[in-house]
């Protein structure tokens, strides 16, 4: 359980830590929170040769802005951070969807922009982006570019970003005051074996641990739009996807939860 | 190869300049093997136990998902700053009087857990800290009296900021 060894660097701004890990190569990680980072080190799962510390960018990467309906997030805003902040109604949904992620202490480390980066189906992050249509900014060698958040997914834990490309803020571009999102886990904190979210407004439904990447489920999104039932739209989600079996579950039980969590996460939506 | 860095630590209130570390090193090793801090306890080392709790800036964090190097500059405690000239804090004085402890290889990480809680939210409901006790594993006590224990410490703690009032 310890990591192997790797060569430290700190990053004193965003050019020279994109500089540096185009220098160093592919062997190269950036580290931010490292609350998935560092524990998949322990267990030597992850061996990065070098690894480059943003902590020393939390002043210019750690801030919560809403511009008139538009919030912005820095990249290194830590969960908790997002948990405590003074979200209006128009972003509550993001607040109140902290809760799910890991746990307090996980929470106090544990940032956006590296929760995107990471790329786990069932994250929260990685729903909540694509589900409120958030474009990802990233700055990398050649300048800097925003990625649909439905564009940034490609497979497990695989992204769209170039290898030196670093996340410097996610902006979330429209307020949805009717969205929500729910999980299940045999444990409270554990990664979810199904996680729910829906935006009523925009007509978006997105699950997390049926696919490789967070899915939009467009036949379930459909029943929304012609204004069907929740259940109606449970249910189709539930028969339009192909979720895998694993020792979390089968796939009648994800579709199973699908149904539950989609109808529970309408009827929250729809209470705000 | 293994890379040898020289970073300080501020750990409860002291500085320790001139620590010799590998950049491997996670700051619960740092502080056991290092600074003789072995109030800190490591269990899973992959961040599901909890018994490595430290606070960072006064945050509840997972001292094994943190390299050491990462904790410069920042204020750490650890269970070891909270009984002071021989005795106990309130925390730890509610833990004892619960019965929130049996073999104790997990309470340094839960006291360290409600301490930065209880900072942050002093009116905590019991439902807020059996979702805050998630975090930490016991396989003694059954977390019943633990959360006894942190609802007991705050209820004392909102009596005497009451009283000074």
């Amino acid at each position: 359980m310890k990591p192997a060894p790797f060569t430290y660097h700190r990053a004193r701004d965003v050019a020279g830590a994109v500089s540096l890990l185009t220098e160093l190569g592919e062997d190269a990680k950036y580290i931010a929170g490292g609350q998935s980072l560092v524990a998949m080190m322990n267990f030597r799962l992850a061996r990065p040769a070098h690894l480059v510390d943003l902590g020393g960018l939390r002043g210019e990467l750690a801030y919560i802005r809403d511009d008139g309906g538009v919030l912005r997030l820095g990249a290194l805003t830590t969960h908790h951070q997002v948990e405590n902040a003074p979200l209006g109604p128009g972003f509550a949904v993001l607040r109140d969807a902290m809760g799910w992620i890991g746990h307090l202490p996980i929470r106090t480390r544990g940032t956006v922009g590296g929760s995107l980066a990471h790329g786990e189906a069932t994250a929260e992050w990685c729903l909540l982006a694509v589900l409120l249509g958030a474009e990802v900014v990233v700055q990398g060698t050649a300048g800097v570019r925003r990625v649909p958040a439905e564009e940034l997914f490609l497979s497990f834990f695989t992204t769209a970003l170039e290898p030196e490309e670093m996340i410097v803020e996610v902006v979330f571009p429209r307020p949805a005051p009717h969205a929500a999102l729910t999980e299940f886990a045999q444990r409270r904190g554990d990664y979810a074996i199904v996680a729910a979210a829906v935006d009523l407004e925009a007509e978006r439904v997105v699950l997390g641990g049926v696919a490789p990447v967070p899915l939009r489920v467009p036949e379930a999104e459909a029943v929304l739009a012609r204004g069907g039932t929740f259940a109606e739209c449970a249910a189709a989600a539930a028969a339009a996807i192909d979720p895998p079996a694993d020792g979390s579950g089968g796939a009648d039980y994800r579709r199973a939860l699908t149904r539950t969590l989609l109808v529970r996460a309408c009827e929250a939506a729809m209470r705000r | 190869m293994t890379e040898k860095l020289l970073i300080s630590l501020t750990v409860n209130g002291e500085r320790h300049d001139d620590l010799v570390v590998e950049s491997r090193h996670t700051l619960v090793d740092v502080l056991r093997h290092r600074l003789g801090l072995t109030g800190t306890h490591a269990g899973c080392e992959h961040g599901v136990c909890g018994a490595c709790t430290v606070l960072l800036d006064g945050a509840p964090a997972r001292a094994c998902l943190i390299f050491a190097a990462q904790a410069e500059g920042q204020e750490i405690r650890t269970v070891e700053s909270l009984a002071g000239g021989g005795e106990m804090n309130d925390l730890q004085r509610a833990f004892s009087a619960h019965h929130a402890l049996q073999c104790g290889f997990c309470t340094p990480g839960f006291l360290m857990l409600a301490e930065g809680f209880l900072t942050e939210r002093p009116d905590a409901t019991r439902a807020e800290i059996r979702e805050l006790v998630s975090a930490s594993l016991c396989r003694c006590t059954g977390y019943q009296t633990i959360v006894d224990a942190i609802e007991d410490c705050a209820r004392g703690r909102r009596r005497e900021v009451g009283e000074v009032r």
